[in-house]
C-alpha cells in the first residue's frame, strides 16, 4: 500500500539526467527528460550550439529574437551562425535537391544576416573586378586605348544587387502575407528568411561572374543558363510549398515572376559590364544590350 | 527535495569558503588628489613643448607601425589605440590613388573621397561584423587595428609609382602583381593576429574573410592605377 500511495504522490522530476534511479524502483518516464535538461541548459541565454543536432534544439528551445529591434542583441541574433553552418548554406544553395527545402533542411528558425549580406558585396566586388579585368582583355590589342579602372562600376553594381536582395524579398513576403490571409497555407515564411534564402541563392554567380572574364560569348551564355538554373531551382522549390495551395493562375504567376527577375538581374549584369563588342568605352554605359544594337546596325546598312 | 537541493549546490560551491583570513593586508591610504590627473601627478603636459608633445605621439605611432610589420601577438595595438595612423595611412594612400592631376577626362579612377570613405566605411562594416558574431574587442580598437595594417599596401602602392616611373609593360605589371599580393596578405595576416584572438573559435572564418575581402579590394585599387600623363 505505501508504495502505491507512493506512485500516486507528485514527485520532483530531477534536473539532471540519469538520475531517476534514486526514486525507488518507480516508473518514471524520461522521454522528456534529456529534451527538458537541454532545455534547462539553454535557458540562461546563452546559445551555444556544440552538437551536431543544433537545429533540433533551436526547434525546441523556442526562444529565439526575444530582444526589441531596437536593442543590439536582437542583431546578434541574426548574426547566431557558425563558419560550419554557413558553409553548408552555401553549398544547399548551390546543389539543389529534388526533396530538400533550403529553409526547411538549412535554415529551420535560424536565418542569419551574415551570409546573405556578405554574399552580395563578393558578388558587388567580384561584378566589378571581373569586369574591368575583362575589358581590359577585350581592348588589349588596340594601339589608342589607355586602361582606365572604371570604378562607377562598383557603384552601379552594388545598388543593383543590394536593391534585388533587398526589396524582392520584401515585396515577396507582402505578397505571401496578403495571399495568407485568404488561403491559410501549411508553410509560412518571415521575412528574414526570404532575405536569407535570396541572399544564399546569390551565391552562385560569383563563380559564373569569375568566368565571365574569359571573352568566349558561348562559355557566359553558358554559365548564365547553368547559374540561372541552379539557383532558380533552389528559389523554385522554396517558395512552391508556400503557394501550392492557391490558385493556379496565381501559382504560375508568382514562380513566373521570381524567375522573370532572377533572369532580368543575371543577364541585366552581363550586359551592363561585360559587353563583348564595345568599341568606346565612354559610351557603353548608357547602352545595355550594345551586341543587339550594333547587330541591328550592321544589319540596318 | 534533497537531490534539488544537491543540484544546486554545484553553482554556489565554495561560496561559504571566502573568507578575509588576518594575513591579507587589506591597508591603504585614500587621498584624493587635487586638481590634478593621475597619470602625470608631478608633471602635466601642458607646460612642456610643443616638440615634445608631437614627437611623443609620432613614437607611439611609430612604434605601431614596427608591430604591424613584424606581427607577433602583441596585444600593444590594442591597448592603447590610437586613430592618428589609421587616419595618416588613409590620407597617404587616397592621395597616391587620386592621381594627383588635373586632366580628368572619362576618369573613372577613384576618387580622393571615395577611397576614404572605402577604407573608412569598411572598417566599421568589419567591425560591426565581428561585434555582432560576438566579437570580445572594442569597436576602436578593431578600427585601429584595421587601419594600421593598411600600411604594408601603402608601402606598395609607393613602390608600385615608383615601378611605374621606369614605364608601365608587362614586366612592371608582373612586379606590381607580385608586390601587391605579398603586401596584401601580409596586411591580412598581420590584421588576423591581431584581430583572431578576441573571436569565439567557430566563427574565425568568419571574421577573416570580411578582412581578406576589404585588402583586396584595395590592393586591387592599387594594383590597378595608372599614371596620368
Amino acid at each position: 500500500m505505501a508504495n502505491t500511495d507512493f506512485h500516486l504522490q507528485f514527485q520532483e522530476f530531477e534536473d539532471e539526467q540519469g538520475f531517476t534511479e534514486n526514486n525507488q524502483g518507480a516508473t518514471t518516464v524520461t522521454i522528456d527528460d534529456p529534451i527538458k535538461s537541454r532545455k534547462q541548459r539553454k535557458a540562461p541565454g546563452t546559445a551555444f550550439e556544440e552538437e551536431d543536432n543544433d537545429d533540433q534544439t533551436e526547434l525546441l528551445s523556442g526562444q529565439r529574437k526575444s530582444a526589441p529591434f531596437w536593442t543590439f542583441e536582437y542583431y546578434q541574433t541574426l548574426f547566431d551562425v557558425d563558419s560550419h553552418q554557413v558553409k553548408n548554406r552555401i553549398i544547399g544553395s548551390i546543389l539543389p535537391w529534388p526533396g530538400k527545402n533550403f529553409v526547411e533542411v538549412y535554415l529551420r528558425s535560424n536565418p542569419d544576416l551574415y551570409g546573405p549580406f556578405w554574399i552580395c558585396a563578393t558578388l558587388v566586388f567580384a561584378i566589378a573586378v571581373s569586369g574591368n579585368i575583362s575589358s581590359f582583355l577585350v581592348h588589349h590589342g588596340q594601339p589608342k586605348f589607355r586602361y582606365v579602372p572604371d570604378f562607377s562600376k562598383v557603384t552601379m553594381a552594388a545598388t543593383a544587387i543590394y536593391s534585388y536582395a533587398g526589396l524582392v524579398p520584401l515585396a515577396l513576403w507582402g505578397f505571401l502575407t496578403w495571399r495568407n490571409r485568404k488561403i491559410t497555407s501549411l508553410v509560412s515564411y518571415s521575412f528574414l528568411q526570404i532575405v536569407c534564402v535570396y541572399g544564399y541563392s546569390l551565391s552562385i554567380y560569383i563563380p559564373a561572374v569569375i568566368l565571365w572574364i574569359i571573352p568566349s560569348e558561348g562559355l557566359r551564355w553558358c554559365s548564365i543558363v547553368v547559374a540561372l538554373c541552379l539557383s532558380g531551382s533552389v528559389l523554385v522549390m522554396t517558395f512552391w510549398p508556400a503557394i501550392r495551395d492557391d490558385k493556379p493562375r496565381i501559382n504560375i504567376a508568382i514562380i513566373s515572376t521570381i524567375i522573370i527577375l532572377h533572369v532580368l538581374l543575371a543577364v541585366g549584369c552581363k550586359a551592363c559590364f561585360f559587353s563583348t563588342y564595345e568599341t568606346d568605352p565612354s559610351k557603353e554605359h548608357k547602352e545595355p544590350l550594345t551586341a543587339t544594337s550594333i547587330s541591328l546596325s550592321t544589319q540596318s546598312k | 527535495m534533497a537531490e534539488v537541493e544537491e543540484s544546486s549546490k554545484p553553482l554556489f560551491a565554495g561560496l561559504s569558503d571566502i573568507s578575509i583570513s588576518e594575513d591579507i593586508p587589506v591597508e591603504g591610504d585614500i587621498s584624493v588628489p587635487v586638481g590634478s590627473q593621475n597619470s602625470d601627478n608631478d608633471f602635466s603636459t601642458l607646460d612642456e613643448p610643443v616638440k615634445d608633445t608631437i614627437l611623443r605621439d609620432l613614437r607611439a605611432v611609430g612604434q605601431k607601425f614596427v608591430h604591424v610589420m613584424y606581427p607577433k601577438k602583441s596585444s600593444a595595438l590594442l591597448r592603447d589605440w590610437d586613430l592618428w595612423g589609421p587616419l595618416l595611412l588613409c590620407v597617404t594612400l587616397a592621395l597616391m590613388l587620386q592621381g594627383g592631376s588635373a586632366d580628368s577626362e572619362e576618369d573613372g579612377r577613384p576618387q580622393f573621397a571615395e577611397v576614404f570613405v572605402i577604407i573608412w566605411f569598411g572598417s566599421v562594416i568589419i567591425t560591426l561584423n565581428s561585434k555582432l558574431l560576438g566579437g570580445t574587442i572594442s569597436f576602436f580598437q578593431s578600427l585601429c587595428v584595421l587601419g594600421y595594417c593598411i600600411l604594408p599596401l601603402t608601402v606598395a602602392m609607393i613602390v608600385c609609382r615608383i615601378v611605374l616611373l621606369g614605364g608601365s609593360g608587362l614586366v612592371s605589371f608582373v612586379v606590381r602583381l607580385i608586390v601587391v599580393t605579398a603586401s596584401f596578405s601580409w596586411s591580412t595576416f598581420a590584421s588576423t593576429a591581431f584581430l583572431a584572438d578576441s573571436q569565439p573559435p567557430n566563427r574565425k572564418a568568419l571574421v577573416v574573410y570580411p578582412v581578406f575581402l576589404f585588402y583586396f579590394v584595395i590592393g586591387w585599387m592599387i594594383l590597378t592605377f595608372s599614371p596620368s600623363h
